[in-house]
């Protein structure tokens, strides 16, 4: 307090300081700080705690080392669901390009981009739980609006989500399908500061559509890409609405076959309340995401162009 | 625009034909849930499927509102939002206000500490703020949905970027004035960082309107859930009935459609500003 009397009064102003006490600054962030440590930094300790115990559904757990790791490395059912999770996330990346190419489309058109960007957002906006429901009924076996359309063109229709050989990637399409609004606004942005400039002068070089989207769409828009896709991983990890309202039917054994790390999350979790074991299931997760994360940073050097 | 003035009429004629075709395979699923809500069961259940409802019925809305207690939870939906939006804005505000322009030691770190938060998957958070809802006896109530959603290093984040971007002589202004920083930040900042606060709210009503497994392990008794769980649930006991199912979902979704339609300039500053999803 006495150093900071002690500073000229024009210095003060200058640092863009406001008042004469910091305590204003701790006044402001107290109920941010009080909320972020008891709902996220305390239980995010204690779940990290909770992964090396062995966690009763009443009483106090007692501390067992590793076991729930190295239980997870023998559960068949944990190597499933990490599988399903990493087919989900790839079949989302192919949602990426598709989205590049569509928002360029978007971009070129000189009329309707408002109305475009509103349709392909709507199934942003809409209940997960209510997408999912619509989709299930499209992907029934018996009357199925997608087996019929595949009958038009002679292909035999499935039981999309009712067998585990292609419940994943009927979940994947409609993941695909939800994400594309938050991609194509994200890549709309980073296509408007893209300087018109650039087109108008290897168009003067006689640069053709195609080759200006590969070498000044592309590169400029890379940085928009990589954040899509890291962002695109993150979330696909985490999956679990789809699985949950898609699958889980009282006789659907496909859902044996396709849960996700996040599903059987809660399962082990909040429906057996084994939570020792779903605690180590997600501290894995966020060890995944974080590694997944991480690689692609590092190769982000390979593709990315900062300028 | 420029170069699209330039082109040839026919490839902008082909780009909308494209985008047109890809749009219409994106909003298919809606258009088959609207019409399939206003068909009878047995013809939902047809093979090959019909187009147009042969005897438009509204049966299955009525037997939506009989078995979902609708009313009930969609004001348990709507007061979950309202006090998450309003408990975000307060928070991240003030928060985002300290961190971007007030001086105090240990800031730099406590942000640091705040956005290392942005990277941890929201899961391992669950078993923790269950317990801490379990033990304030909260469980099974509104405030219950919303008190975790209150609190986001996202929201905090996006408020500091704002307020970052106003220019320091209008704050220097204000205290000449001899206004102190609580009545600086009401009277002069924040009115200047709406167009954020809008894209939080939205984007905050977004996340809290969907949100289901929350909820899922919050309500464990039923009382006090929101439309997302009992709109699930409706699965379990009409599996096959589902013009019920789409009329469900259709009622179910529309209120952040409408919100979306007229507020799409909010979601879409948020979204692109901050690049989170859900």
């Amino acid at each position: 307090m006495t150093a900071r009397a002690a500073r000229p009064p024009a210095r003060r102003r200058r640092a863009g300081g406001l008042g004469p006490s910091p305590l204003w600054g701790y006044a402001m962030i107290a109920p941010a700080f009080i909320g972020l440590a008891a709902l996220y930094l305390w239980p995010f300790l204690k779940t990290f705690a909770k992964s090396f115990m062995d966690t009763p559904a009443f009483g106090p757990g007692t501390w067992t080392g590793l076991d729930n790791y190295t239980g997870l490395l023998g559960d068949g059912d944990f190597w499933d669901a990490f599988a399903n999770s990493g087919v989900y996330t790839g079949i989302l990346l192919l949602g990426v390009p598709a989205a590049v190419v569509l928002a360029a489309m978007i971009q070129q058109i000189s009329r309707g981009r408002a109305v475009y960007r509103v349709l392909f957002f709507l199934p942003v906006v809409t209940l997960p739980v209510a997408v999912s429901m619509v989709w299930r009924f499209i992907y029934n076996g018996d009357f199925g609006l997608l087996n019929w359309a595949l009958s038009l063109v002679g292909v035999p229709g499935q039981y999309w989500v009712a067998d585990d050989t292609y419940a994943i990637y009927a979940i994947g399409a409609v993941g695909i399908w939800m994400s594309l609004g938050v991609n194509l606004i994200i890549l709309g942005a980073g296509l408007q500061a893209i300087p018109p400039e650039l087109y108008e002068a290897s168009a003067m070089d006689g640069a053709g559509r195609v080759r200006q989207f590969l070498r000044i769409t592309l590169p400029l828009l890379s940085p928009s890409v990589f954040l899509v896709t890291v962002l695109t991983v993150i979330s696909a990890l985490q999956m679990f609405d789809l699985v949950f309202v898609m699958l889980r039917s009282v006789d659907n054994t496909a859902l044996d076959g396709s849960k996700t790390i996040v599903y059987l999350f809660y399962e082990k979790a909040f429906v057996q309340f084994d939570q020792g074991y779903g605690a180590a299931i997600a501290v894995v997760l966020l060890l995944v995401i974080m590694l997944a994360t991480l690689l692609q940073f590092r190769l982000q050097r390979r593709w990315v162009f900062y300028d | 625009m420029t170069e699209a003035r330039r082109r040839p009429k026919g490839a902008d004629l082909l780009l909308h034909l494209a985008l047109t075709l890809t749009a219409a395979l994106m909003v298919a699923p809606f258009a088959w849930q609207l019409l399939t809500a206003f068909k009878t069961t047995a013809e939902a259940s047809q093979a090959p499927p019909t187009f147009w409802p042969a005897d438009p019925t509204g049966d299955a809305f009525a037997t939506f509102f009989d078995s979902v207690p609708v009313w009930s939870q969609f004001t348990v939906s709507a007061a979950a939002l309202a006090l998450r939006v309003a408990g975000q804005l307060a928070v991240a505000a003030l928060a985002g206000y300290a961190f971007a322009r007030l001086r105090f030691p240990g800031r730099t770190v406590l942000f640091g500490l705040f956005i290392a938060m942005l990277m941890v998957p929201s899961q391992l958070f669950l078993i923790g703020q269950f317990e801490l809802i379990r033990d304030l006896k909260l469980l099974d109530t509104v405030p219950a949905l919303a008190i975790p959603g209150m609190f986001s290093a996202f929201g905090i984040f996006l408020m500091r970027q704002a307020f970052m971007s106003i220019p320091p002589a209008y704050e220097e202004a204000a205290r000449l004035d001899g206004a102190g920083p609580l009545r600086t930040f009401r009277t002069v900042m924040l009115p200047m960082v709406r167009p954020t606060l809008g894209a939080l709210a939205v984007l905050t009503s977004l996340y809290s309107w969907n949100d289901l497994l929350w909820p899922l392990i919050v309500s464990p008794r039923g009382d006090n859930r929101p439309l997302t769980v009992g709109l699930s649930g409706l699965q379990g006991q009409y599996g096959t009935d589902y013009p019920t199912l789409m009329a469900g979902a259709l009622v179910a979704s529309l209120p952040l459609i409408v919100i979306f339609l007229v507020l799409q300039r909010q979601f879409f500053n948020g979204i692109a500003s901050s690049g989170l999803k859900g």
